[in-house]
């Protein structure tokens, strides 16, 4: 028995080691011959942020679709490859290793800031472009060769706060974040710091984490109790659908703020109760439902492949997308150029740019590879988005 | 006479044993340089190299905790959670202090594994006066416990000395040049790249002396002793506390130092439920008990294997964790159920039969 | 009243917790394993029942009949492929494994099938909320209903074990296999019975979680399902009453934390407590305390 256990065992390692080795060689010998650019994609495409990922796989797939059907881009065509990293760093270096083995030339990910922050810096060893379509934390564009599509924490809190003193939306405010995830707690900060020069008072801060978010009952009460008249919530749209339901339950009606991370609550959560979401404010780039020829078009592509209505994870991927092909196209570099000398291109070519996407018109970068796009504020009336 | 003969050959037995535990740690070394020298490793498999590092480690030191002294830990990543941010938090600190990389690290290495052994003295007093599923359940609680709270701890630095909050880093009060070390859940950024694929090898056999000649020493014979019977244990004299505190004490300070290692080869360290909560520690689980509770080198083969088993899935796209699961479960079954077991065996002597045929043909 | 209110609040989220320990408990108790994947069995259930009433539009209790119908199967199913093979491995720990293995797969069987966007699940309770004290306190229909449906399988739990034929044989089974074979008891089925009741319980859990909770996802069965088990710890594991007051304590304590500590530790508290109330009395609330035989 002993000995059997042996021998599977060796077999599989020494498979296994044959297989790696195999990979290796492969993807040296194709690498830099092909006549398309290579797109690896980083994102959690299982696990408990799953929506996200996949909604940035799936929207970076319908525009290199797209692209590659018009002809792609300077007579080259792109080619995706999407790993997942099941929101865990180490997953996430090691789903870079994969497509660098596939001979990735440009990197689009990774979807979430922690995972990002540990792929910066394997990409800046390696001189490898990459483009994070939503990761917000500011070490995020660390280095030169890292661009982002989304907004900054720092820019969306302080954005929020000069948002509701400047248009005098609330006297109290209260506040509910996931004190276990970055994304959270970076706006939450940024947030805090810059309502200190606002008219407006904090009344309660209340967190939840990973753990336990399914009863929100206690951080509303002791909004509700604090006299709150505005409730902040810098967290994503499936907690939020929770908080909102619970709200109404209990019969408490603040107005509520959230942040790019609530787009989606109309359309992201199956069979949500709309009419909850009346009246809730946020800052968002992007609207499923605008009326703009773009959005409708990329909308109807979106849900007739996939199913799903877009939530700004996908536009965020789409517009970095075509981000990179109007880099291409400026720079002028080729599949058959070396990793490094593509960079290079591309980080010169992103600060010319500028694009009019489904997040925002004219969206320029500067060279520490943040955009400039004005956050809008939305309000939901009616089920759907409307301008304030 | 013949007594000592037996005594003699046993010895050579487990010295046998342990020699080739070693000698595929080092030939697998080797074996690795060669091919990156060589050029022909795959980016994945060396980037893999410390992970499965760290890995290995865990197993190891988990199965000292399960397979030797015979107690459930659901709490192991607690430990390394303990180890990773500890070291972190010095190698950040003393970047501009100590400049050599291999001081420092050396120092970094020292404190992990320390403050781990640490906590997992100060776990293990009130903690293994339970028995079973109620020890498993309240490791996991420190586990979660040591999660948690590491996700609310802020820390700064600035010239009048550290500054603390579990608030948020506002509240830390650093003046204009002070620098935020750990930021709650955001952890600690920027820790330098230290680890690497000979210092993992160097601390897995590190890991492997110091577990091995436990187990064979007369501290590890009162531990089985425990393990097998510990009232009877207890009643030739050996102090069941004492040493049930020394397994599980080292048992934590080698997680810690899995810690370490995984914490200085990622820029980005954070406590997620992912990779410290009661998910890795479950992991660490299986390893253990797929390679074989308390036997050592089974756990390094069974971290290697299921640590590349979902990279090597990932040509599968979206069926990678569906048939990873699968596979998980057939190959629990293929060596742990009675059945397969018998099955085996009755092959195996098959095999052996044909080859003593063989022989004798040949022979004839 | 503000206390009264989060009194309220823990006692309906400890009620579904409760409700998931039973299935829990049972299972332990019988079967002496920790069903890790038993909080995967009620995403199942969950799911099952959000397919046929809000997808296919039938009536909420053709759905929790599907639902319990399904998971019994289901639970079966699992027993018998996954953990029956290994019921004499040499350690039980190999089963604990296979368990964790298969929480894994039914995850990603349900990410297959329903894909990673979180459904809000439509409540299958139409019972109206009770207003307490001129309205100012409400106790939600859901709650109402989880507590009531808690109470009676509790109840309908412990008749069934000690006033049925095969109650008694998992009584049996549970303090000795063996001896229980040769008295003629059929141990693989009552066993396999084990696991019939409790994933059919976990069915039920799964839709009253969803209906006070609606969020559902192929990971919302896992975090509660640990929450359950510490639950089922609390209160003596293996003890059904011990797993209903262990649930609702736990509600009680996690919503407590939050409103008078901190919200941010809550989850630290919780475990603080399990901790400390384990090294009182270490086989819980309502545990046995077993003497070992030398």
């Amino acid at each position: 028995m002993k000995k059997f256990n042996k021998f599977v065992s060796v077999a599989l390692a020494s498979a296994m080691v044959l297989s790696m080795a195999g990979c290796g060689s492969d993807a040296s010998q194709s690498g830099s011959s092909s006549d398309a650019f290579k797109i690896g994609g980083i994102g959690p495409t299982t696990g408990g942020a799953a929506a996200y990922g996949l909604a940035v796989q799936n929207a970076a797939q319908l525009a290199v679709d797209e692209i590659n059907a018009a002809g792609g881009v300077n007579g080259y065509k792109f080619e995706l490859n999407f790993q997942d990293d099941e929101l865990d760093a180490e997953k996430s270096v090691n789903a870079y290793n994969t497509l660098k083995d596939w001979g990735a030339q440009i990197i689009l990910g990774s979807v979430t800031s922690g995972c990002c922050i540990a792929v910066t810096d394997k990409t800046k060893e390696d001189n490898m472009f990459q483009l994070t379509p939503s990761g917000s934390a500011v070490a995020c564009t660390q280095y030169d060769n890292n661009f982002r599509v989304c907004f900054s924490d720092p820019a969306q809190g302080a954005a929020s706060a000069q948002y509701i003193g400047e248009n005098g939306l609330a006297s109290k405010v209260a506040i509910i974040y996931d004190s276990s995830d970055t994304y959270s707690t970076g706006i939450y900060e940024s947030f805090v710091s810059g309502a200190a020069s606002q008219s407006f008072e904090i009344v309660s801060e209340e967190a939840f984490t990973a753990d336990s978010k399914t009863d929100f009952s206690v951080q509303l009460q002791k909004a509700q109790d604090a006299g709150a008249d505005l409730i902040f919530l810098p967290i994503y749209y499936q907690e939020a659908s929770l908080i909102l339901t619970q709200a109404n339950g209990m019969g408490y009606a603040p107005k509520f703020f959230g942040v790019d991370g609530m787009d989606g609550i109309l359309t992201g959560v199956d069979n949500f109760d709309k009419s909850l979401a009346e009246g809730v404010m946020l800052l968002t780039p992007f609207a499923a439902d605008a009326t703009d020829d773009m959005t409708v078009k990329f909308v109807a592509a979106y849900q007739e492949k996939f199913g799903e209505i877009p939530n700004q994870f996908a536009a965020d991927s789409y517009d970095a997308i075509y981000a990179i092909k109007a880099a291409i196209e400026k720079s002028g570099v080729k599949p058959s150029d070396s990793v490094s000398d593509i960079c290079e291109g591309l980080k010169g070519a992103f600060v010319e740019i500028s694009i009019d996407g489904l997040t925002g018109e004219g969206i320029v970068w500067d060279a520490t590879g943040e955009p400039n796009k004005a956050p809008k504020a939305v309000i939901i009336e009616n089920g759907a988005y409307k301008a304030m | 006479m013949q007594k000592a003969f037996m005594t003699k050959l046993k010895s050579n037995k487990t010295l046998k044993s342990n020699l080739i535990t070693f000698g595929m740690v080092i030939i697998a070394y080797i074996l690795m340089e060669i091919l990156m020298a060589a050029g022909i490793l795959s980016n994945l498999l060396k980037g893999l190299l410390v992970p499965l590092c760290v890995y290995a480690i865990l197993a190891v030191s988990l199965n000292l905790t399960v397979g030797i002294l015979g107690e459930l830990s659901l709490g192991h990543a607690g430990f390394m959670c303990v180890g990773a941010f500890s070291s972190a938090f010095f190698s950040k600190c003393m970047q501009d202090v100590i400049p050599i990389a291999g001081v420092r690290f050396t120092l970094a290495i020292i404190i992990g594994a320390l403050s781990a052994g640490l906590f997992g003295i100060l776990i293990g007093i009130p903690v293994l006066r339970l028995k079973g599923d109620y020890l498993a359940i309240v490791t996991l609680a420190f586990g979660e416990i040591i999660k948690n709270l590491v996700n609310i701890l802020y820390v700064g630095l600035d010239e009048n000395g550290f500054h603390f909050s579990t608030k948020s880093s506002l509240d830390l009060n650093l003046s204009e040049n002070g620098t935020v070390i750990i930021q709650g859940a955001q952890g600690i950024t920027g820790t330098p790249h230290d680890s690497n694929f000979t210092i993992g090898i160097i601390l897995l056999l590190l890991t492997l002396f110091i577990v091995l000649n436990l187990i064979h020493s007369r501290d590890g014979r009162a531990i089985m002793a425990i393990r097998d019977n510990t009232i009877a244990a207890e009643s030739v004299g050996i102090n069941i506390t004492k040493y049930k505190l020394m397994a599980f004490s080292i048992s934590a300070a080698l997680a810690g130092l899995a810690g370490v290692l995984y914490a200085h080869n990622l820029s980005t360290l954070t406590a997620l439920p992912k990779n410290f909560g009661y998910n890795m520690s479950i992991m660490i689980l299986v390893f253990v008990v797929l390679g074989g509770i308390g036997n050592i080198r089974g756990s390094i083969i069974s971290a290697v294997v299921l640590t590349l088993l979902p990279e090597l899935l990932r040509g599968l796209n979206d069926y990678r964790m569906l048939i990873y699961a699968i596979v998980l479960i057939v190959m629990m079954l293929f060596n742990w159920a009675p059945a397969c077991i018998q099955w085996r065996e009755k092959i195996a002597y098959k095999l052996k039969k044909k080859k003593i045929v063989k022989i004798n043909g040949k022979e004839a | 009243m503000s206390f009264l209110k989060y009194l309220i609040s823990g006692i309906s989220l400890g009620s579904v917790y409760a409700l998931i320990a039973l299935g829990y408990t049972m299972v332990y108790g019988i079967a002496k394993m920790l069903n890790f994947a038993h909080g995967d069995v009620i995403m199942i259930g969950a799911f099952t029942t959000y397919t046929i009433c809000s997808t296919l539009g039938l009536p909420p209790v053709i759905g929790v009949l599907a639902a319990v119908i399904l998971c019994t199967f289901l639970g079966m199913g699992i027993e018998r492929v996954a953990y029956k093979p290994l019921r004499k491995a040499a350690s039980p720990l190999a089963v604990l494994i296979t368990a964790i293995g298969v929480s894994y797969l039914l995850q990603n069987i349900a990410l297959l099938i329903f894909g990673a966007n979180t459904k809000a699940f439509a409540s299958v309770v139409s019972f109206p909320a009770l207003e307490l004290a001129d309205g100012s306190i409400t106790v939600s229909g859901e709650t109402i209903v989880t507590i009531l449906s808690c109470i009676v399988i509790m109840i309908c739990l412990m008749l069934f074990i000690h006033k049925t034929k095969a109650g008694q044989a998992m009584l049996a089974v549970s303090e000795d296999k063996g001896a229980a074979q040769l008295m003629g008891i059929n141990v693989n089925g009552t066993i396999a019975l084990t696991f019939a009741i409790g994933s059919a319980l976990a069915a039920i859990a799964g839709v009253l979680l969803c209906s006070a909770y609606p969020s559902l996802n192929p990971y919302t069965g896992s975090m509660p399902g640990i929450k359950a088990f510490v639950a089922a710890v609390f209160g003596g594991i293996g003890s059904i009453p011990g797993a209903f007051i262990g649930g609702i304590l736990l509600g009680i304590i996690e919503i407590f934390a939050k409103a008078y500590i901190s919200s941010q530790v809550a989850d630290a508290i919780v475990f603080a407590v399990l901790i400390i109330v384990l090294l009182i009395k270490p086989t819980g609330i309502l545990g046995r305390n077993v003497q070992e035989k030398v």
